[in-house]
């Protein structure tokens, strides 16, 4: 049986590791390389590099970035931010990116996810979507919303319609973040997480709100996750990979525990 | 020296980076003729059988892996290269390499909740003891991302094997090849850790 992953997610602006995330071991701050590998040792199942100025311009950059951190870790790990073209997706792909995500411009032109899909396998191809919670309306019949820019956006559209849409159009995976949760420390947005998990074929990995150990269990339990990524709780060295790990492989969660 | 065969299947860079972290000497090529002189060969692969065999064949890559596999040079598969080895596949009516007599077939899974690909870490459980396999402990997990699995007719040539809605082979040995399913590249330190030992492996 496969295991269940933990996934921790780094900001990058222009190569460097974005300001807002304050590290505890000050030496690491501006080299996400660095700390990137420093979570593989720990033992992290996968990385997601998040480029958070995603401007045409900064593209080359991020390309040398995908270079370096391929040189460092021997794991899986996306990038994601400002992939708008099957160009941008193979050359991080070539670059030595596992996955791409995919999020803003699939929702712009869905055939981006086919297109990539294509090129690169569905496997690589990650949807990842941004939803808020709304009232149920006829447009919106879950009651959860996708929205683009950072969560500010509303785009009219339904998450549960748009994540088998995006399973059908080839993505191998979606990542489910609760604008709502985000930022919370509260916990993952369990009902949303397990009803998208649910609806599709394809793994799920949780994003937002992880703030306790225990969040995570929820979220690969009754959340039905596949995969639960955390930012804050192990940049600000509240925990460790190990701890999380160990906390879960000790409630009965199937873990990598050999690293 | 290990020789890694590029052969327009997959991101093969990450196999060389992989090397390199693992202090292995190693360089790519579609050279055939530098295939056939290779002290080591690693055969690393993603995508599909069919489209595989068709640049194998017309490169001339084909005829020199298997005269390099001939004449004893270890040769280390990986995934697609642990696949199209075998005499055939179930992905397509070609013919495959014919290293090792076998098949590779597809996951044939009644439980619906178990998606393919299969794709994530899996613990590879050692059935039979190998110098590559040295080190593998229980519960030791590696990386996979495939539908199609090898399936050789002699179960001796098994070496470990992966359970995903049922056990299936991960790792085939056969005189000088051995070959795994999963991505040593991608399997943090137990997968640098089994390049470093292709590197010191004398069948």
């Amino acid at each position: 049986m496969l295991s269940k992953r933990l996934v921790i997610c780094l900001d990058v602006r222009g190569g460097k590791l974005a300001k807002s995330i304050r590290f505890v071991d000050t030496k690491d701050i501006g080299d996400p390389v660095a700390k990137a590998r420093q979570y593989y040792e720990e033992g992290v199942d996968e990385l997601v590099f998040y480029d958070i100025t995603a401007s045409r311009e900064n593209r080359d950059i991020m390309i040398d970035f995908v270079e370096k951190a391929a040189s460092q870790i021997f794991i899986p790990f996306s990038v994601g931010g400002g992939i708008r073209s099957v160009e941008d997706a193979t050359k991080l792909r070539n670059a030595g990116a596992e996955k791409v995500n995919v999020n803003t411009a699939a929702v712009l032109r869905k055939e981006l996810i086919s297109e990539i899909a294509d090129a690169i396998g569905s496997q690589s191809t990650i949807l990842s979507m941004d939803i808020r919670r709304v009232p149920p309306t006829e447009k919106i019949p879950s009651g959860y919303e996708i929205v683009v820019n950072g969560g500010i956006t509303p785009m009219g559209i339904d998450a549960l319609w748009w994540a088998k849409e995006g399973e059908r159009l080839g993505a191998g995976e979606l990542v489910v973040n609760s604008i709502d949760a985000d930022g919370t420390n509260n916990g993952y947005e369990l009902k949303l997480t397990r009803m998208l998990a649910e609806a599709v074929g394809i793994p799920v990995i949780a994003s937002g709100g992880a703030g306790k150990p225990e969040h995570l269990y929820d979220v690969l339990t009754e959340g039905r996750a596949d995969a639960a990524l955390v930012a804050s709780i192990v940049h600000y060295g509240e925990y460790t990979c190990r701890q999380l790990k160990e906390y879960l492989h000790g409630r009965g969660i199937k873990m990598r525990m050999s690293y | 020296m290990i020789t890694i065969i590029d052969y327009n299947a997959g991101n093969i860079r990450s196999v060389l980076r992989a090397c390199a972290e693992a202090g292995s000497e190693a360089m790519t090529t579609n050279d055939p003729k530098v295939v056939v002189k290779a002290e080591k060969i690693i055969f690393p692969g993603v995508g599909a059988a069919p489209s595989a065999m068709e640049y194998l064949k017309k490169t001339g890559l084909d005829t020199a892996i298997k005269n390099a596999f001939m004449s004893s040079v270890p040769i280390l598969g990986i995934c697609l290269g642990a696949q199209i080895i075998l005499e055939g596949s179930e992905e397509g009516p070609q013919e495959c390499l014919g290293l090792v007599p076998g098949k590779t077939v597809r996951f044939k899974i009644d439980d619906k909740t178990l998606k393919i690909p299969h794709m994530g870490w899996n613990e590879v459980r050692v059935v039979k003891s190998h110098p590559l396999l040295d080190g593998v402990k229980k519960g030791d997990e590696f990386y996979f991302v495939h539908s199609y699995y090898p399936s050789p007719t002699d179960k001796q040539n098994i070496y470990a094997t992966a359970d995903y809605g049922g056990d299936f082979c991960c790792a085939l040995g056969y005189k000088n090849l051995f070959a795994v399913q999963f991505h040593p590249e991608k399997s943090g330190r137990l997968g640098l850790q089994m390049l470093e030992k292709f590197t010191r492996w004398n069948p």
